[in-house]
């Protein structure tokens, strides 16, 4: 077999990060090359240089022998490289042979081009009604748009951003069966993906990348899952030093939550039950887009859910708001910093009054008591280390590690007796993401019961006294984070329900 | 009171005069607001081409020559919004508010020398034979050719919109700019051609107040004629037919309540003045309500400022 696409040393840096140090590795003619990877691995970035998004500071790349430096993405889609994105670039009032025809530089007359749409999408097993508007069109449904979209082309190579994180199982099923079809019509496939067994299953070769660096190259279906996963997490997870968890009372129980996606990229949480006691903390992994935000909202009581789904000391309280759950002390710090925990534009004593005014008594009659608000404000600042000019400071001027912490800070000085959060320490130099860890030790140390939802899992390792994983909407059972392996870790996050089946 | 004054015929016919301006007002905007820019500059934009028309008219003594300054005198004004919206990313609602304000004024400025003088008169299209027939004669076919223009104008806008590739690009523009800008379209330049159509169009509409329905030239005389286009395009859903029955609805209740007026109707004449905007919003509003789809009849990047960024 011949090599499709040679990458030779590419590297790329970003200010603080290097996101491709020295990835070199061949993609052959008809064959489908997985490229696998945690989050801040390095995949994006790599695909976006073979897009033409993105320019590498070093390193060739060779396309069936001849140089290939795309400037933009219309060079590479020329040189036959096509790309179905994660987030879909789709017009939804728009119908779909309409969205087909805007990416594509010499569409022929609509008639045509709905003809040829039937036609491949026949043919591919992937149907579509040219005439629908794509905002009618079920996430499943969109992909198929895009994927078209790209098979119109021509594609030698075609690359497929994580295209299952957003499809039902069925929709997997048809989406491999078309993969295959295309695989043996001589077309290249350059598959990213965090499922191993999805890789397992489809692909001929892999190449699995770790903080940017490449670390191996090897043949999934020779390699155990377990293999893979050890290579993906690296084998150096930190094993904590913690003792056993002391049974205490239970103070938050999900039972059976069950809760509808929200919106149509939306995840659908199924079945969740788990619960927590006093002093203890449950680590949630898996990867994002699982339903981690939507874990959240229905703890923080953002989404309503059933009332008896969710009990916090035995109480139902799943029909309560996020006011409601804060006066009986259930805190949450959701993943966005920005926009989500803070509002951008307000300063840090308003961003302080927005949360903590129930729990610290920072209004009274429906009057602000601003030296009070202030105060808190200003006691977060110290606690918590937040380096900023003083508390009248918009939440937008700070660093991100430093509003991280304001925002951890702000929930953890309200002393709840159930904290959630949501990726504590994302995007935090190591300093703060330390501090933040021992901010949520200690305070599990005094009673609070913790629920850390997170995609580090060496985080997860070092603070959790439980560990369970987010896959497709399912939450796995909980086992003791003590001990656990990282070929288990990678499993449960990988989709294996029970964990007796892995040991 | 004495309704049998009331001509049918007659209000049919001088419907459709009264409607003219308001539905090429209301056209050029549908296609602004296609690409995705919210300009409430129209009354600005039409009392802009009233006088640059009727000052042009006057000089040359051509209506025809000062129709063509209205168009370039209602696209050159939008220009200004344009500019300011597109390159310097100022707030289109604020922006087209002062366009507004600003056209007024202009207006008013340059209209000074104009006042209480005639403008030479536009020849009605005596169509031979059709305007003959009885009934459908005066309706149809004895109008002045911008009530055709017109006419002709929605029907090609309506085509151009959902058949043509530009009117594609148009679309997709306002719908999603990011994604348009990522499949490699100008999405600035798409923008600014639109504005400048409905600033052409806002102009056109303004002249034929001036020169043909009125026709002489007053300060203010446009009397929010652009505002109920604005409604219009709005209340019709962004589509072009239905712009064009806003539009007739609006003249006709326009023309009727005038004509009972000066038949003497027992009702307030307060009432009889608010009711052709009353009636067009709610008949508008009550059509748009049974489609469920409205809210994407709207395109999804209206008034939002864009920025390649990337």
């Amino acid at each position: 077999m011949n090599a499709l696409l040679d990458l030779d040393g590419l590297t790329k840096a970003y200010p603080g990060v290097v996101a491709n140090d020295d990835v070199s590795f061949s993609i052959q003619e008809g064959e489908v090359h997985a490229l696998l990877g945690e989050n801040g691995a390095g995949k994006s970035t790599l695909v976006k240089m073979i897009y033409g998004l993105v320019k590498p500071d070093s390193g060739t790349m060779q396309l069936r022998g001849s140089s290939f430096a795309p400037p933009e993405p219309r060079a590479a889609r020329a040189s036959g490289v096509a790309m179905v994105f994660q987030h879909f670039s789709l017009f939804e009032a728009l119908d779909v042979a309409e969205n087909i025809a805007l990416g594509m530089e010499n569409p022929p007359a609509m008639r045509e081009l709905a003809a040829r749409i039937t036609e491949v999408s026949q043919n591919y097993g992937l149907p579509l009604d040219p005439s629908r508007l794509v905002g009618e069109l079920s996430a499943g449904e969109r992909q198929r748009v895009e994927i078209i979209r790209c098979l119109l082309q021509n594609p030698k190579l075609l690359i497929m951003d994580e295209p299952t994180s957003v499809l039902t199982p069925q929709e997997v099923e048809i989406l491999f069966k078309t993969l295959e079809t295309l695989k043996s019509e001589g077309t290249s496939i350059l598959y990213i993906s965090h499922k191993l067994e999805e890789i397992r299953r489809l692909c001929d070769s892999a190449t699995i990348l770790r903080l940017g660096k490449k670390v191996a190259t090897c043949n999934p279906r020779e390699e155990t899952a377990k293999a893979m996963a050890e290579m993906m997490v690296g084998s150096t997870l930190h094993q904590p030093e913690r003792k056993p968890h002391k049974t205490q009372e239970v103070a938050l129980q999900l039972h059976d939550l069950t809760l509808p996606a929200q919106s149509a990229f939306g995840t659908t949480l199924k079945n969740i039950s788990f619960s927590v006691q006093k002093g203890e903390i449950l680590g949630i992994g898996g990867v994002a887009g699982n339903g981690q935000d939507e874990l959240t909202a229905a703890l923080s009581g953002e989404a309503l859910s059933d009332a008896g789904a969710i009990e916090m000391h035995g109480k139902p309280i799943g029909q309560m708001g996020p006011n409601a759950r804060r006066e009986i002390g259930l805190l949450a710090a959701p993943e966005e910093r920005l926009g989500h925990a803070a509002a951008p534009d307000m300063s840090l004593i308003e961003n302080a009054l927005l949360t903590g005014d129930i729990r610290k008594g920072l209004s009274r009659r429906g009057f602000l008591n601003w030296p009070k608000a202030k105060a808190f404000a200003e006691n977060v600042i110290a606690e918590f280390d937040v380096r900023t000019p003083g508390p009248g400071n918009a939440a937008r001027a700070l660093s991100g590690g430093n509003l991280q912490k304001f925002v951890i800070g702000r929930e953890i000085l309200q002393a709840p007796e159930v904290l959630v959060i949501n990726q504590p320490t994302w995007g935090v130099d190591a300093a703060a993401a330390a501090d933040i860890r021992q901010a949520l030790l200690d305070l599990a140390a005094n009673g609070a019961a913790l629920v850390v939802i997170s995609q580090d899992l060496d985080e997860l390792m070092e603070i959790s006294d439980r560990f369970a994983a987010l896959n497709e909407g399912r939450l796995t059972e909980p086992v003791p984070a003590f001990g656990l392996s990282v070929e288990q870790i990678g499993l449960m996050m990988g989709g294996a329900h029970d964990l007796e089946a892995v040991q | 009171m004495d309704l049998s004054s009331i001509s049918p015929t007659l209000l049919i016919a001088s419907l459709m005069v009264a409607a003219t301006p308001i539905l090429l007002a209301a056209i050029g905007e549908l296609i602004v607001e296609k690409a995705g820019v919210l300009n409430l500059g129209v009354e600005g934009m039409m009392i802009t081409g009233a006088i640059c028309g009727f000052a042009i008219a006057v000089e040359t003594g051509s209506p025809v020559i000062g129709f063509i300054a209205a168009a370039a005198g209602g696209a050159l004004l939008s220009l200004i919004f344009g500019v300011l919206t597109q390159y310097l990313l100022s707030n289109q609602v604020a922006t087209g508010l002062a366009l507004t304000l600003f056209g007024l004024g202009l207006s008013s400025l340059m209209g000074q020398s104009y006042v209480g003088i005639k403008p030479p008169q536009t020849n009605k299209l005596d169509i031979p034979v059709l305007s003959d027939i009885p009934v459908l004669g005066p309706i149809l076919f004895n109008h002045d050719i911008m009530v055709y223009f017109a006419l002709a104008l929605v029907v090609l806008v309506w085509l151009g919109l959902n058949r043509t590739r530009a009117g594609l690009v148009l679309r997709a523009v306002g719908e999603n700019h990011d994604a348009a800008h990522a499949l490699g379209y100008k999405v600035i330049r798409v923008r600014l051609l639109a504005i400048m159509f409905g600033g052409a169009c806002a102009g056109l509409g303004g002249a034929y107040l001036s020169l043909i329905r009125v026709p002489q030239w007053t300060e203010g005389m446009t009397a929010g004629a652009g505002w109920i286009a604005l409604a219009i395009v709005v209340f019709g859903a962004w589509r072009p037919f239905r712009v064009l029955l806003g539009a007739y609805l609006f003249g006709g209740v326009t023309v009727l309540q005038l004509n009972l007026q000066a038949a003497g109707l027992a009702i307030p004449v307060e009432y009889l003045s608010m009711s052709p905007y009353l009636i067009t919003i709610a008949v508008l509003v009550v059509m748009s309500a049974k489609r469920g789809r409205t809210s994407l009849a709207a395109p999804a990047s209206l008034g939002r400022i864009f920025h390649a960024s990337q």
